[in-house]
């Protein structure tokens, strides 16, 4: 099968490409991209005014599966991401059970076979239980196919546990991708430390408990020459730490979550539950240091963080609500609004940071970008479509995010994953 | 103030979203109800006929026992419910709790709740009207109306008045109503106490902070002196009742400095010897038990306020 | 709603009149004004109430004690009313035990309100009796109450609304009579 995309503005970062160009699809990898391309056995797409760009990736995705299949599946997790331009995602481990052996990759793998519509890679724990205590067998869940290693929602509290993994991960060519937070700090806390906790008296999680592991586990991955990727950002004093770390040549590399540069912890007045999530939303300074820094290359990667809860599990006292939103459908709206209609950063870096960047720090040579002979994983966008996002249109099968009701701008009219049209607008 | 000035709230969630205006009909109607309470019979039939629950979250005595018997001299049926805290996860939500009350054909429910946040929750889900009796460390705004109540009762007035508010200011629900309404009628407020026990942002809120206990009594009108909750896991940074009596007790000494006029109020209940010292509690300047007798009057007005709200409430 | 004025029912001196005239006929009646009060319906009954107390006083040199009420509270029909009605102060600082009572109020019109106002009187205490003085009876009774001592008898019918105004708080004295539009 082939198809043909024609008179799309291109664009693909990799390739230097910004133009109105042709696409040509053949089979499961891309042909080429030129201008008026003729090829009369492929069907034509029309992408008149759409843009074209390489597929997105989103490395930081919660699919629930195995185990909290009430809140979502491999299956409804990848349509929601199909349908809002994204053709891979990482998923995270902290599942029930852990991804924390090779039985249980191997398992994971099985159920995306059966029944994923975008690619999906594996992120597997760090420890034993994601309890921060034993390595998991580096080597055989690298084997058994994990991209990278974490145990998100979790720090590995001992430093030396940490030391430990980054040496292996280096060993193994892999790389850690850890969730900072120092848990003794943001104890019981809710919501970022401020003024507005102050005023809706919430317990609060101060951004210490952030960067000091963020600075620990980077000079940790400098004193084993391991690899790193920063988790969900969300402070300035991070960001400061990552930017100096570069400049440092220390090899580090971070992502920033779409609420994490749309919403400020102000969001939290009216004690809506959907606003809960770990790292919390930040202050009004926080957020103008993450959109900096994803302009000035210190934030490598958008990722969405998408962390489905059920209604129960949100319907109750803000203090007893599980942390966490779903943001797989609303990441790259978010992104145009927030980062491109403000002249902040260009289409180019835009797909830089939702595609080719992670495509490069998770290794995957073929996806990324528009080269001939990559995976046809390509996403037609509306750049200008302004939607509303209705909870009864949200393809998750979790309802909790904090944007329902809002109007977005941008979105996927076509999605294609490995050469297959896997939505249509 | 414009005499038609109605009330349109369904609830009475909190003194932040409250407007001057809104306050001090509240604290007119009040003065209305306060007559009721020294007639003969002490209860007018404006709620007969309604259904009043207190949903209690956490123990307490005086503000349920406040609430009902605001509810009962305005002739409404009362029923009270205590939720063990520590069934509270294994047991119904909130959300649920509230819709079985509602499904009682309650039309108020009065919410203490340990959690910041939760009457907000249940009003969301539930047509009842629902009063605030405290939530967390958010607000309790029946107890700033009565502690205003009372103020302006002994002092004429509230704008102009320099009130400092004394204790443990970064867990106080107490505290954070107060805060709201003073300024909002035109009070100076100042908080007092030990650095670690003021939370972050504090001058944002129009307040003066100061760990200065002396500073705070001088000039004022008026203190409100809060309860020290030693059981609070994270109030370790005072290692005894006795150093915190001798920097931040309210004393006959300490208030040797202070304005001759000057209220002493305490939402209560008391610790004596911890915050405030027994002389003080019982002496002249101590409008304790005033504001006890104010709070009947001011539940009055708001449970009234509620279930009367203007069409369209809010 | 509105209203518009159709006639003038009573000017300023017929207001007087009638309230001298009453007054007398309160004396002539409880001839030992020492157990007599006067209560008022506020807002305009506790306006009659203090002309009444001075015009006995001018008749009879006597100081009759004066309170007003506050009947909202008592009211059948708070659930209904479109306008929430503003809570004001009860005032009969004086013991009402074995006491002639003068109920006073503007209009009589159902008899809710007296309804109201006697379950409240009942609630301070026990009086000797209670008599009704009312500066309009219009008619149209939903509960047995009458009128001891009337201003004026002015039939009405249900499309239209009586408007005392006192010069106290409307600034002049005369009586309306308004069409609902």
């Amino acid at each position: 099968m082939k198809y043909l995309i024609k008179n799309g503005h291109v664009i693909d970062p990799k390739n230097k490409i910004d133009a109105v160009m042709d696409v040509l699809i053949s089979g499961v990898k891309i042909e080429k991209v030129a201008k008026s391309i003729e090829a009369k056995d492929a069907e034509v797409i029309d992408a008149k005014d759409r843009i074209v760009a390489p597929g997105l990736i989103d490395m930081h995705v919660h699919l629930r599966e195995p185990g909290r299949e009430d809140k979502e599946t491999v299956a409804t997790g990848t349509h929601a991401a199909v349908c809002s331009g994204v053709t891979s995602v990482c998923c995270m481990p902290n599942t029930e059970p852990a991804i924390d052996n090779p039985k249980e990759v191997k398992a994971l793998k099985d159920i995306i076979k059966r029944t994923a519509v975008a690619n999906v890679f594996i992120v597997g724990a760090i420890t034993k239980d994601r309890d921060g205590k034993k390595i998991v067998d580096v080597e055989g869940m690298k084997k058994a196919g994990v991209v990278a290693l974490s145990d998100d929602g979790n720090s590995v509290e001992d430093p030396e546990v940490m030391l430990k993994a980054l040496k292996q991960a280096k060993k193994n060519s892999t790389f850690l991708m850890p969730h900072c937070e120092d848990k003794k700090i943001s104890d019981k806390g809710v919501m970022n430390e401020g003024i507005i906790a102050t005023k809706l008296g919430l317990r609060a999680m101060p951004k210490k408990a952030e960067y000091e592991i963020v600075k620990r586990d980077i000079e940790l991955a400098k004193k084993a020459g391991a690899r790193l990727h920063i988790a969900h950002v969300s402070c300035k004093e991070s960001i400061d730490i990552i930017r100096k770390a570069k400049k440092d040549g220390i090899k580090v590399t971070a992502e920033a979550t779409p609420h994490h540069f749309s919403l400020t912890d102000e969001c939290v007045a009216g004690y809506d539950t959907n606003t809960k999530v770990d790292p919390p939303l930040r202050s009004r300074e926080d957020v103008d240091a993450v959109k900096k820094a994803i302009s000035d290359g210190t934030i490598d990667v958008i990722a969405s963080d998408h962390a489905p809860h059920g209604k129960h599990e949100k319907d109750v006292e803000y203090d007893y609500a599980a942390f966490g939103m779903i943001g797989l459908e609303t990441s790259f709206p978010l992104a145009v609004m927030n980062l491109i209609d403000t002249k902040l950063i260009s289409w180019q870096r835009l797909v830089e940071l939702m595609s080719l960047n992670p495509a490069k720090i998770l290794g995957l040579g073929s996806k990324g970008s528009l080269s001939a002979g990559s995976d046809a994983d390509i996403v037609i966008i509306d750049p200008s479509k302004q939607w509303v996002y209705k909870e009864q249109d949200i393809k998750s099968k979790s309802k909790n995010s904090p944007f329902i009701g809002k109007t977005l701008k941008g979105a996927a009219v076509v999605t294609i994953v490995g050469g297959k049209i896997a939505y249509k607008a | 103030m414009p005499e038609k000035l109605a009330w349109k709230r369904k609830d009475l969630l909190g003194i932040e979203e409250l407007s001057k205006e809104e306050i001090e009909l509240i604290l007119n109607t009040a003065d209305s109800f306060k007559e009721v309470t020294t007639r003969r019979i002490k209860k007018v039939p404006a709620l007969r006929g309604k259904t009043v629950v207190n949903l209690f979250y956490e123990p307490s005595t005086r503000t349920r026992t406040s609430f009902e018997l605001a509810a009962k001299r305005l002739s409404a049926d009362v029923i009270n419910i205590a939720v063990e805290v520590s069934s509270v996860k294994k047991g119904e939500t909130l959300i649920d709790t509230g819709r079985n009350i509602e499904a009682l054909m309650a039309d108020v429910i009065i919410v203490r709740h340990n959690c910041s946040g939760a009457p907000y929750i249940l009003s969301k889900s539930v047509k009842a009207s629902v009063v605030n009796a405290g939530d967390g460390w958010h607000e309790h705004p029946t107890q700033a109306l009565l502690d205003i109540f009372t103020l302006k009762s002994k002092l004429g007035r509230i704008k102009g008045l320099k009130v400092s508010i004394i204790g443990d200011i970064a867990h106080s629900r107490v505290a954070r109503s107060n805060i709201w309404g003073l300024t909002k009628l035109g009070a100076q407020v100042t908080v007092c106490a030990p650095p670690v026990l003021i939370p972050p942002g504090m001058e944002s809120f129009g307040v003066k902070v100061t760990n200065d206990l002396d500073e705070a009594i001088r000039e004022a009108d008026a203190i409100n002196v809060l309860r020290m909750q030693f059981e609070r896991d994270n109030v370790s940074a005072f290692p005894s009742r006795m150093e915190y009596f001798k920097a931040y007790g309210v004393t006959e000494d300490r208030l040797k400095g202070a304005k001759k006029h000057i209220l002493v109020m305490h939402p209560g209940p008391i610790n004596r010897g911890v915050e405030i010292s027994a002389e003080v509690a019982d002496g002249p300047k101590s409008v304790i038990l005033e504001q006890v007798t104010n709070g009947i009057a001011v539940r009055m007005a708001v449970l009234y306020l509620v279930t009367h709200a203007q069409g369209g409430a809010i | 709603m509105g209203f518009t004025e159709k006639a003038k029912i009573m000017d300023k001196e017929a207001v007087e009149k009638a309230l001298i005239r009453m007054s007398h006929e309160i004396l002539e009646k409880n001839k030992d004004t020492d157990g007599l009060v006067i209560v008022g319906i506020r807002n305009r009954g506790e306006l009659i109430a203090n002309r009444m107390a001075a015009n006995i006083k001018e008749i009879s040199g006597k100081d009759i004690p004066v309170g007003a009420m506050d009947i909202t509270l008592y009211r059948d029909d708070l659930t209904q009313v479109a306008e929430q009605p503003v809570v004001k102060e009860t005032v009969i600082d004086f013991d009402i035990n074995g006491k002639m009572i003068i109920l006073v109020d503007d209009v009589l019109f159902t008899g809710r309100t007296i309804r109201c106002a006697l379950d409240e009187l009942i609630d301070f205490g026990r009086p000797k009796n209670i008599q009704l003085a009312v500066l309009i009876d219009r008619g149209h009774r939903e509960l047995p109450i009458r009128a001891d001592y009337v201003g004026k008898n002015v039939p009405t019918s249900l499309d239209e609304v009586v408007e005392v105004r006192l010069s106290e708080a409307d600034g002049t004295d005369e009586v309306v009579l308004c069409q609902k539009n």
